[in-house]
């Protein structure tokens, strides 16, 4: 049985009793520093920060509906050699799935990390959110969860939380040592925290937070939110694959591509140091594309955009934990998740595997049976 | 109008499916010329990307043939080129590549006989098939 304690929220509002939480974890929780989205002084940006100071978690909120960058990628920054030191980082459900994916991949370890996951009830892109941030980013944060707790939805003045989180089935973190409830939680009073592991439980002992029950109201509020996710994300996959359901609309959907390959860089699970789509392969001689043009009479420059997005699903889509920070980062808003997702889902299915879910579930590509997939090699003559 | 004739891209190990070409033609065993044999040290090297890029280029099929199981001169290659093969038949057909566009088979060194009726059968297949979607268009 998970140990469970509470966080109070009272009329602080959400925002403080985090970050009160936040500064009890750095004192009392026996680690060294806190991976926490800050604030940043200027503008309402909100990016990942490292605290070891306690005093310095004044810009702390990790429930602002943002994240600009998958934060497993910088976990990975932190863990993929000893730390020397302890860290909690406190994550959204997908960027602890990216992180699950990147130990595998040996991208990173867990072995100094305590992983603090919060429900999350989505996000919007970057440019909407500083829209949405205005002035006032606390005050906003605030507003996001009361709407969205209280049934009014994510929606304002024309825009949404981004179609990524709209899709994701999976609001609630796995794999977490620290979870922070909201679902079903009356959050006017106080903020679910609940240890999953012994990891976790050993911190949650340490805070001596006052003890709370899960309430019986969090089930039904997370199965309705994951029902109402798996509706879209189950259109969303019909509708993708027939838009690109041959390389006429496949080409089509993707016209927009400049190859600028920022869906790869926010890609938190594409982690090879040097893409090959950048190397020397792609440096063609000159005369090549004359020879292309030749070819079908025409070529479209620059060249290899289907090859790209192709390969990189070849490459990647069995570990795609659906994020949607490639949408996020491309500048011509092509709807790259959507094409990501609905492969992946069906590549993860190809393998019985899901991406983010297990740490013990081996990737696809890393290993093979001698018994297996017979039905792919053909039986000739 | 002349019959339509494919343009078959095989990637094949060194030690079993090309010693069997290699066979086939020293036992002067004819099959049709429609197909471009490029010799890869194993199967199991054959990236997804080289039969995405044939596949794109205009190439109408795409065969990868190498050891039987338990033969790879590398112990595991092959297994390893079996579930690229899995996964490409997720990805491809998918954006309207006909399955039968992409074919795996296993070829022995002393199989050449097999080699020229495996060719002869996959240009039938692939001439009932017809042109690839990318043989004339342009893509981006």
């Amino acid at each position: 049985m998970a140990k469970t304690a509470k966080i109070e929220v009272k009329e602080q509002g959400l925002v403080d009793s985090m970050q009160g939480f936040f500064r009890t974890l750095l004192e009392k929780g026996d680690i060294n520093a806190l991976l926490v989205p800050q604030r940043l002084p200027r503008k309402n940006a909100v990016m990942p920060t490292l605290v070891t100071d306690p005093e310095k978690i004044n810009g702390a909120d990790p429930l602002a509906p943002v994240f600009p960058i998958n934060a497993a990628k910088v976990v990975s920054k932190l863990t993929r050699k000893p730390l020397h030191g302890k860290v909690a980082v406190v994550l959204r459900p997908c960027e602890i799935r990216a992180f699950v994916e990147l130990v595998k991949l040996k991208q990173a370890r867990t072995e100094e990390v305590v992983i603090v996951g919060l429900d999350c009830l989505g996000a919007y892109g970057n440019v909407d959110y500083l829209r949405f941030a205005g002035e006032d980013g606390n005050g906003s944060t605030q507003k996001f969860f009361q709407n969205a707790l209280s049934g009014k939805g994510t929606a304002w003045e024309g825009i949404d939380i981004s179609p990524a989180c709209k899709a994701c089935d999976h609001p609630i973190p796995e794999n977490a040592d620290l979870l922070i409830g909201l679902l079903g939680v009356d959050t006017s009073d106080h903020l679910l925290l609940k240890a999953n592991t012994a990891k976790g439980e050993a911190i949650l002992d340490n805070l001596k937070l006052p003890a709370a029950k899960e309430s019986e109201g969090r089930k039904k509020a997370v199965d309705a939110l994951v029902a109402a996710r798996s509706a879209y994300r189950d259109q969303m996959f019909e509708e993708t694959s027939e838009a690109t359901a041959d390389i006429e609309k496949l080409t089509s959907y993707l016209s927009e591509c400049i190859n600028c390959y920022n869906c790869r860089v926010a890609c938190p699970v594409c982690y090879c140091k040097e893409c090959v789509f950048v190397t020397d392969v792609f440096d063609h001689e000159p005369s090549q594309y004359l020879q292309w043009a030749k070819r079908k009479g025409a070529v479209k420059m620059p060249t290899d955009t289907v090859f790209y997005h192709i390969t990189r699903l070849a490459h990647m889509s069995t570990a795609c934990i659906g994020c949607g920070q490639c949408s996020n980062a491309c500048p011509n808003n092509i709807p790259v998740m959507e094409i990501f997702r609905t492969i992946a889902h069906y590549t993860q299915k190809a393998f019985d595997y899901e991406a983010g879910l297990s740490l013990d579930d081996e990737p696809p590509l890393s290993v093979f049976r001698e018994d297996e997939f017979q039905e792919v090699v053909a039986k000739m003559h | 109008m002349a019959e339509f004739e494919p343009t078959i891209i095989a990637f094949v190990c060194n030690w079993c499916t090309y010693t069997a070409a290699d066979l086939a033609g020293t036992s002067r065993l004819s099959y049709p010329p429609n197909v471009r044999l490029i010799r890869m040290m194993c199967t199991g090297m054959v990236d997804p990307k080289y039969v995405i890029k044939a596949l794109l280029e205009g190439a109408d099929a795409v065969l990868i043939s190498g050891c039987h199981p338990g033969d790879c001169h590398y112990i595991n290659g092959n297994y390893k080129a079996r579930r690229r093969v899995k996964l490409l038949k997720e990805i491809l057909p998918r954006f309207g590549f006909e399955e039968d566009r992409l074919k795996l088979t296993w070829i022995g060194a002393s199989e050449g006989v097999d080699f020229a009726a495996t060719i002869k059968e996959m240009v039938d297949q692939v001439k009932a098939l017809g042109p690839n979607q990318t043989r004339e268009q342009m893509v981006i």
